[in-house]
């Protein structure tokens, strides 16, 4: 997918299909994950090197690792309107014997899932593991994974760092959801991280700054970007700015949207907001 | 009754490195990963025969297990290597989510389990790793008793699909078991049949047992010795084909009675056919600094030990 125009009606039926998951079961994370539309459709419609179907191993096709687990509704959504499951599916989102489990995971078999997150901090280990069997397969493509900013209190994070830096993963690109937002309120007021650019480049990664994650075009030009400073013996990072809670007004900025469900009014409010472009499920 | 020659004393942990090298060679898939005791793991050889496929993680376990975790993917098997206590307690959410969650075939193997690490003391004598393991759906969770079990298994565990805990440890112990032995994941080994008491043992306290069942010979009592180097899955079938024999059990185990091979034998019987049980164990209790030899006399996790629980569980059938 190229047109612009598509990719933003592929957003917009992402965010839809955000709120209408969480609104049925009342309960999830829309915040995060309205926030994330736009990378993850951008990653998935037209910067991953995906083969046809899904296996485990995904020899000979970029992965991408989602560490943020709790922003499974966008996840879901992305996989479903790429083809790795029928979109039908994201109707039985956190429901008894679903597949969508309340966050990812690989024990229903779930299509596009290659390791369950939800407990933070631990996918960008997986995706350097991942990254080095890529090595070791003499595989070119490359790993994606995705990560909260409120994740990086979490400590595992910075072993991780530190070791990919060292060993020199450079087949990885990792992205920060900058959007200043935890559960318990803003990051500088629960805990201050500092400048993230900093960090990621004292430990030695290659780090770029997204400045505005909710803009396709900039989204783009970051993760072609990103691409090109692969395989320079450097892992990368991308530090994005995202809007927590993005395309729905009542929900933009706010930590308050991290975990609760719109109500009937609400959604009505949200879905109006982002009228139906590929079909509801 | 039959007799066992140590063939010469060797760690268990030399059986991991050993059999790590053998599998250098006839596994192309099979990588390593180490937390900073390549020395202590004995996994010095695989690192200088295949340092492309070896992987120096540092002082970060947690990060360690999630590598492995995501090296399966693309088909390698990981054999992470690092204490008992660092290998589960520091690291259960690790494995909980991203191994045993997400069925990814990784092989945990810990070495210095238990109170045989010695003067390091309760810091790093682990004795709850067992029931860490254990508890985590589709985990395969083995504890060897000599050099050649535990080489033996590190050879099987390649070619079991999921995760394994592979539990060993530090000293110099009894090396008895036959050099070319099949090891078989959740298959016990009958040692020694006998008719008034089972004794049912993992780890460095099988040895420990053979000596009790000896030593119980000459008081007239005739002993089976079970060797249960799985404790999960456990061979429920062979446990319940001997105590339905003898009438009674001693389990013996280098861990805690609360959550180790006990408590799984115990629900075995308790299901099944219930009949008396002694548990040659911790109490649950920390360890403390001192030699092997001297903590497992304080503990009670030695052949008299075994010999008066067996004395004891007799009289109460």
């Amino acid at each position: 997918m190229s047109n612009t125009q598509q990719l933003e009606d592929f957003v917009t039926q992402v965010r839809r299909d955000i709120v209408r998951q969480v609104h049925k079961v009342n309960s999830g994370h829309p915040g995060g994950s309205l926030g994330c539309a736009e990378f993850i459709s951008v990653l998935y419609q037209e910067v991953m090197d995906r083969k046809e179907g899904f296996d485990m191993d995904g020899k000979g096709e970029d992965l991408f690792f989602l560490s943020n687990g709790h922003i499974s509704p966008v996840f879901y959504s992305v996989l479903a309107r790429s083809g790795y499951f029928p979109v039908e599916e994201l109707s039985t989102f956190r429901l008894i014997d679903s597949r969508l489990q309340g966050h990812p995971t690989t024990h229903e078999g779930l299509p596009g899932v290659r390791v369950a997150s939800g407990s933070l901090g631990q996918g960008l280990s997986v995706a350097i593991g991942a990254a080095n069997t890529k090595k070791l397969n003499g595989d070119n493509h490359l790993v994606y994974s995705l990560h909260g900013d409120g994740e990086l209190q979490e400590g595992q994070n910075w072993e991780a760092i530190m070791y990919a830096a060292a060993k020199k993963v450079d087949n990885l690109i990792a992205t920060v959801d900058r959007n200043h937002q935890q559960i318990d309120g803003c990051t500088d007021d629960v805990l201050p991280m500092g400048n993230l650019v900093q960090k990621f480049e004292a430990f030695g990664w290659d780090v770029l700054e997204l400045e505005n994650g909710n803009n396709i075009s900039q989204v783009r030009e970051a993760l072609k970007e990103a691409k090109g400073r692969t395989g320079k013996g450097k892992p990368v990072a991308i530090i994005m700015t995202t809007e927590m809670g993005h395309g729905v007004d009542f929900m933009m900025g706010s930590h308050k949207w991290h975990g609760v469900a719109p109500n009937d009014e609400q959604l009505e409010k949200a879905l109006a907001q982002n009228p139906e472009t590929l079909g509801d499920y | 009754m039959k007799k066992y020659t140590n063939t010469g004393s060797k760690d268990t942990r030399s059986g991991f490195g050993d059999g790590l090298t053998e599998l250098g060679k006839t596994n192309p898939n099979v990588v390593a990963l180490c937390a900073d005791l390549t020395g202590s793991l004995k996994m010095g050889d695989f690192e200088k025969n295949h340092p492309e496929r070896f992987f120096q993680v540092g002082i970060a376990e947690a990060n360690m297990m999630g590598i492995a975790a995501g090296m399966t993917i693309g088909g390698k098997i990981p054999f992470t290597g690092t204490f008992a206590n660092f290998s589960t307690g520091r690291v259960y959410d690790q494995i909980r989510q991203s191994i045993a969650y997400s069925d990814k075939n990784v092989k945990i193997c810990a070495s210095h389990a238990g109170l045989t690490l010695g003067e390091d003391g309760a810091t790093h004598q682990i004795l709850e790793d067992i029931g860490l393991m254990k508890m985590l759906p589709g985990m395969t969770v083995i504890n060897t008793c000599d050099y050649n079990q535990t080489k033996a298994a590190t050879i099987a565990i390649a070619e079991h699909h999921g995760p394994v805990y592979l539990r060993f440890g530090r000293p110099k112990v009894a090396n008895f078991t036959p050099e070319d032995q099949t090891f078989e994941i959740g298959k016990a080994v009958l040692l020694n049949e006998g008719k008034d008491v089972t004794i049912i043992a993992t780890g460095h306290l099988v040895w420990e047992a053979l000596q009790a069942a000896e030593q119980l010979e000459e008081k007239g009592i005739s002993a089976e010795v079970i060797n249960i180097h799985t404790i999960k899955p456990l061979d429920e079938a062979a446990i319940l084909a001997s105590v339905g024999k003898t009438g009674c059990v001693v389990t013996a185990e280098e861990h805690n009675f609360l959550g180790g091979l006990g408590e799984s034998v115990a629900r075995t019987l308790v299901l099944n056919q219930p009949a008396p049980q002694e548990f040659v164990a911790t109490m649950d209790t920390f360890g403390e600094s001192g030699t092997p030899e001297q903590l497992m006399e304080k503990y009670g996790l030695n052949a008299a030990a075994i010999v008066k629980a067996s004395e004891k569980v007799i009289k109460r059938k």
